[in-house]
């Protein structure tokens, strides 16, 4: 078995040596492009002056270009029309206006410095609350009230539930701005081939097929002119799943002046005018009985989504993820619920690892926490009261949650972080003036979304499914063509050890194709935690295809029945026999001897398979311990814990990885990163001295135990998980500070955590 | 985040580089170690038309010490000083500073001379040098002075160099083999510049602090000396009662400017903290 096995992934040793191959590799050489940005968050473009010299490309150069209007098909969206560049108005400081071209980058930003955007600044609307007040400007003129999604949502029994309830427990929660802040840069290299008239785009993204048709669709060509190359990707976590307009202007323009240009973002770029994420408010309130169940929950939803909707996927995604996935791992069957995407100058926001659920998860673990204080049981006790615990399960919003382990993760996390004896030390400790806590964060983790699971979000383009072609060549080797698109996963390992199993090959044997449009089928791409289940479910699915067409060649090899043959080491063998026949020599057949195959068999070893469940959940509990420092507001993480259930791992190295970048970026939710507008948007946090990502000196060692669930609900057995660290850690994080602040009476509900906010609730909870 | 472009010399001998930045004037920037001027070329903060690399010239790199002083040469690498460079308090107070400039890669590569030129309010070696009132020796083709460090920071990014000249060297006076000395840094990440920081260094005799040396970085457009603080601690006893009053005075001293990392009331509160942490850290030691 190959699948369970640590195996170190094949995708390093190039990346290490420094022989992988970004975008920034492929443009070197080409003609570079520098967008123009807007200096300001709002105002009427009333000229553009460009230099002598300079070869620019503005909006009125763009005829018969399209605008990007992704959509969902619902009563409560409007949809938002963004032009690939603007020719009458800007919307948020950083909005690409113009481009230019020139032989160097150097050159390029030259010029871009001396184009001359002449702008008649309009007040700006910037940050949630200014854009929720009655007179606020509107950032377009058909969305009233600033809300692209208002959905409202009240089960019939809500109020008769709530209004008796002993105990009503609420909690503001906000969770600031942040980047996904990839390590590479978002660009595009965009080379016109003059023999076949096509573009090819090698593009840092994450879903080439939907960029190829977002590109296509735009500028109104046929899909088969253009080919999108994902080559190494350093990390997108959703920031490169969406479309950027700056690639559509790439494309125009390789096809327009027959030449070969290439885009690369600088880091300043990256922060102003690539996808946001978070920057949402949730006011929640919790109706407990006197057993501390939880029968009813009330939510307000507020989501800052920037000044447009992203493609494919909408800025509607934020809000209605939160609204459906509200509950968590937690049963209550009664819920009102209202939840807003709020549109406003500021950069548009994108999907980011966790998406709405790091909030989601911040919310109930904190309301958890509050009401065992109020109940006056303790924080165990109030979440094994209300863990879902019988299989399947369906939520109050109609989720079917799969088998899981939410109480089993809890007590295993427990355990390990000795609760017990973490109290005595924290009394102990309180006694000396030092101030540590510990925090919990139970969640569940919705992954592998099928069609069927982003349908209900009445999406124009409905993602979901996932497509994988396999072929053995002549030789034996196993090539498998695949939709979803790994840029830091491992799917090159992982998908090569399930096949590996089912194939009986070794994985050294298996490679894996992916990120070129030219020769991989239709896909998703990837994000969402949806590769190992949704590819490595269509693998697993082609790989009984491929058995059984060497089955029947062998069977006819071995003059044996198709159902004896066994497959393993490279070989098929009867059953119980040592007759065996190497997959090789059946490979030669099935190209070179296609005609000694049975009557109805085609030639060659070529098939395909598409998969698309429902969907799964993986769940976990993370445990933190904190010290905080009174006088400075510093948190320091002394221990993290993480009981993970992703069911069968596929590499549980690979696993852990996930898990380690998950936290990392949960703990920089919790603590450090923070993307600031002033208060005439723009933006403050435009390098990495101001944007601060931690680093390995802050961050703790992870402690990780796997759970297995078994679940029916994919066929391989394996579960998502590229999202759960960062879901589950600022919760986790949060909570342990306010338990080590709670003889004080501080209540922190607000990420990041950070010293000068953490000292201002220690300020205000003395009396200072 | 290109550069823009710009003249580059690159001078093997000090004559030449001071000729150099003679003909040159506003027009040249020093390269040493690159370590803040280059960001800033790529961010396109600063366009110097000449670039005026020293890195070249051989002997301005020295770290040496005299009867009463430690003579740094400008291109002495920040690395140098994690291992103390000297016996007793001064080398280790360096070394404590060091450790706190910046990332590894960037203690290899940036110049203490650099640091002092640039004058971050919330480097290392200014405050250090605000602290000891450190002697910096400018040169150019007019010749040679010395400006102590009381006069040489003038504003953040600022000081009383003109554009002719070269910082040469730095002299640190030697501290007294008893003195204790004290360095403590606040930042959000380890390697990021200070929010607040505080060194000291108290002589004590008979029991009584009969000097006393507080400054501060990053509260203000230069490192600062605290007189109120240095005053509460002159002639007493040393204790915790003391020192938190003399981190109040401290407080009282300083009028911080605010940005993202930290408002004026914050970084007045870690003025505060930080002074009595360093000051109880030097009697710790």
């Amino acid at each position: 078995m190959w699948v369970g096995r640590r195996l170190r992934r094949f995708e390093d040793a190039a990346l290490l040596r420094g022989e992988g191959r970004f975008v920034g590799d492929i443009a070197s050489g080409s003609a570079a492009m520098r967008f123009v940005r807007s200096p300001v968050a709002r105002g009427k473009i009333l000229d553009i002056e460009i230099p002598k010299g300079a070869s620019v490309i503005t909006g009125r150069d763009l005829e018969g270009v399209g605008t990007v209007m992704p959509l969902l098909h619902r009563d409560d969206f409007i949809a938002v029309e963004q032009p690939v560049l603007p020719l009458t108005e800007v919307h948020f400081a950083g909005q690409a206006v113009a481009a230019v071209i020139a032989p160097t980058a150097e050159e390029a930003e030259d010029f871009a410095d001396q184009v001359f955007l002449e702008i008649d600044p309009l007040d700006p609307v910037v940050g949630l609350d200014n854009a929720l007040s009655p007179d606020a400007p509107l950032v377009h003129e058909h969305v009233p009230g600033n809300s692209i999604i208002d959905s409202n949502m009240t089960t019939p029994g809500f109020t008769e539930a709530f209004e008796p309830a002993p105990f009503k427990v609420s909690v503001d929660i906000r969770s600031s701005r942040q980047s996904a802040m990839p390590l590479e840069t978002r660009g595009g290299h965009a080379a016109f081939d003059a023999s076949t008239g096509r573009v090819t785009l090698s593009a840092g993204t994450q879903a080439p097929h939907v960029i190829r048709t977002a590109i296509a669709d735009v500028l109104g060509i046929p899909e088969a002119d253009l080919r999108v190359v994902a080559p190494d990707v350093g990390g997108g976590f959703g920031q490169k799943y969406c479309l950027a307009v700056e690639d559509v202007v790439a494309v125009w323009a390789a096809r327009r002046y027959r030449m070969a240009v290439a885009w690369i973002e600088d880091r300043r770029e990256n922060f102003t005018s690539s996808f946001h994420s978070r920057d949402q408010h949730y006011l929640v309130t919790g109706a407990f009985d006197d057993d501390g169940k939880l029968v009813a929950l009330e939510a307000d939803i507020r989501c800052n989504v920037g000044a447009f909707s992203c493609y494919p996927v909408t800025c509607g995604v934020e809000a209605l993820m939160a609204m459906a996935e509200m509950p968590g791992p937690y049963d209550f069957r009664e819920y009102s619920v209202r939840a807003r995407a709020v549109t406003t100058n500021a950069c548009p926001i994108a999907p980011y690892r966790g998406v709405s659920r790091p909030v989601i998860t911040m919310t109930l673990e904190r309301l958890m926490d509050e009401a065992a204080n109020r109940i006056g049981v303790s924080e165990v006790e109030i979440r094994r009261r209300n863990l879902v615990t019988e299989f399947p399960y369906t939520s109050v919003m109609g989720l079917v949650y799969d088998q899981a382990t939410y109480i089993e993760s809890l007590d295993r996390a427990v355990e390990l972080i000795d609760l017990d004896g973490f109290r005595k030390e924290q009394e102990e400790s309180l006694t000396k003036g030092k101030y540590i806590g510990l925090g919990l964060s139970t969640f569940s983790e919705r992954t592998g979304y099928g069609t069927s699971a982003f349908a209900a979000r009445s999406m124009d383009i409905t993602p979901g499914f996932e497509t994988v072609e396999m072929t053995m060549d002549p030789s034996g080797f196993v090539e498998v063509r695949v939709g979803a698109s790994s840029h830091g996963q491992g799917l090159e390992t992982s998908l090569s050890q399930l096949v590996a199993d089912e194939l009986g090959v070794r994985p050294e044997n298996v490679r894996i194709v992916q990120g070129d449009t030219d020769r991989t089928p239709y896909g998703w791409g990837t994000f969402a935690s949806r590769s190992a289940v949704l590819a490595g479910g269509a693998s697993k699915l082609a790989s009984h295809d491929m058995r059984a067409k060497l089955a029947a060649i062998a069977a006819n090899e071995l003059e044996a029945a198709v159902e004896d043959m066994e497959f393993s080491e490279g070989s098929v063998k009867v059953r119980g026999t040592d007759v065996a026949v190497e997959m090789s020599k059946l490979a030669r057949i099935a190209y070179h001897k296609s005609n000694q195959l049975s009557l109805g068999s085609t030639p060659g070893l070529s098939v395909s398979a598409t998969y698309d469940p429902h969907g799964t959940f993986s769940n976990a509990c993370h445990a933190a311990v904190v010290e905080v420092d009174l006088e400075t507001g510093a948190v320091q993480i002394r221990r993290f814990l993480v009981v993970e259930d992703a069911g069968i791992l596929i590499n549980p190295l690979i696993a852990d990885g996930q898990v380690h970048g998950g936290v990392a970026q949960g703990i920089a939710s919790a603590l450090f990163e923070e993307l600031v507008y002033d208060e005439n948007g723009n933006l403050l946090t435009t390098s990495l001295m101001d944007y601060l990502p931690p680093t390995m000196s802050e961050m703790p060692l992870i402690e990780i135990e796997h759970l297995v669930s078994i679940s029916d609900a994919t066929i391989t057995g394996a579960k998502g998980l590229g999202e759960g660290g960062a879901i589950g850690a600022p919760a986790a994080v949060i909570n342990a500070i306010n338990d080590a602040l709670r003889p004080l009476g501080v209540v922190l509900n607000e990420n990041p955590a950070t010293p000068e906010r953490v000292r201002r609730h220690i300020a205000r909870a003395q009396g200072a | 985040m290109k550069p823009a472009k710009f003249e580059y010399r690159a001078p093997r001998e000090l004559e030449e580089a001071l000729s150099i930045l003679a003909e040159v004037g506003d027009e040249g920037k020093v390269l040493a170690g690159g370590q803040s001027l280059v960001p800033s070329m790529n961010f396109r903060l600063a366009r110097p038309a000449v670039l005026v690399d020293i890195n070249g010239i051989g002997g301005i790199d020295s770290v040496t010490s005299s009867s009463d002083h430690l003579v740094i040469g400008t291109l002495a690498r920040h690395v140098r000083f994690e291992r103390p460079v000297t016996d007793g308090p001064l080398g280790h107070l360096l070394a404590l500073a060091a450790r706190k400039v910046g990332h590894r890669p960037i203690r290899i590569r940036g110049t203490f001379g650099g640091s002092l030129a640039h004058a971050d309010p919330a480097a290392e070696w200014c405050m250090i040098a605000t602290l000891l009132d450190a002697t910096m020796v400018a040169s150019s083709v007019r010749g040679q002075r010395e400006i102590t460090a009381s006069n040489f920071f003038k504003t953040v990014f600022s000081t009383a160099l003109e554009p002719d000249e070269l910082l040469t060297e730095a002299r640190l006076p030697l501290l007294n083999p008893a003195a204790k000395i004290g360095f403590v840094e606040f930042s959000r990440r380890a390697g990021d510049f200070a929010i607040v920081a505080a060194s000291s260094v108290l002589d004590v005799e008979g029991g009584r602090i009969s000097t006393a040396r507080i400054a501060l970085g990053s509260v203000g457009g230069t490192p600062l000396r605290s007189p109120a603080a240095e005053a509460v601690l002159q002639g007493n006893v040393p204790s915790g009662e003391l020192f938190a009053e003399a981190g109040e005075a401290a407080a009282g001293d300083v009028e911080p400017m605010g940005d993202i990392h930290g408002s004026p009331e914050y970084r007045r509160d870690l003025v505060r903290v930080l002074t009595r942490r360093s000051l109880q850290a030097s009697t710790e030691h």
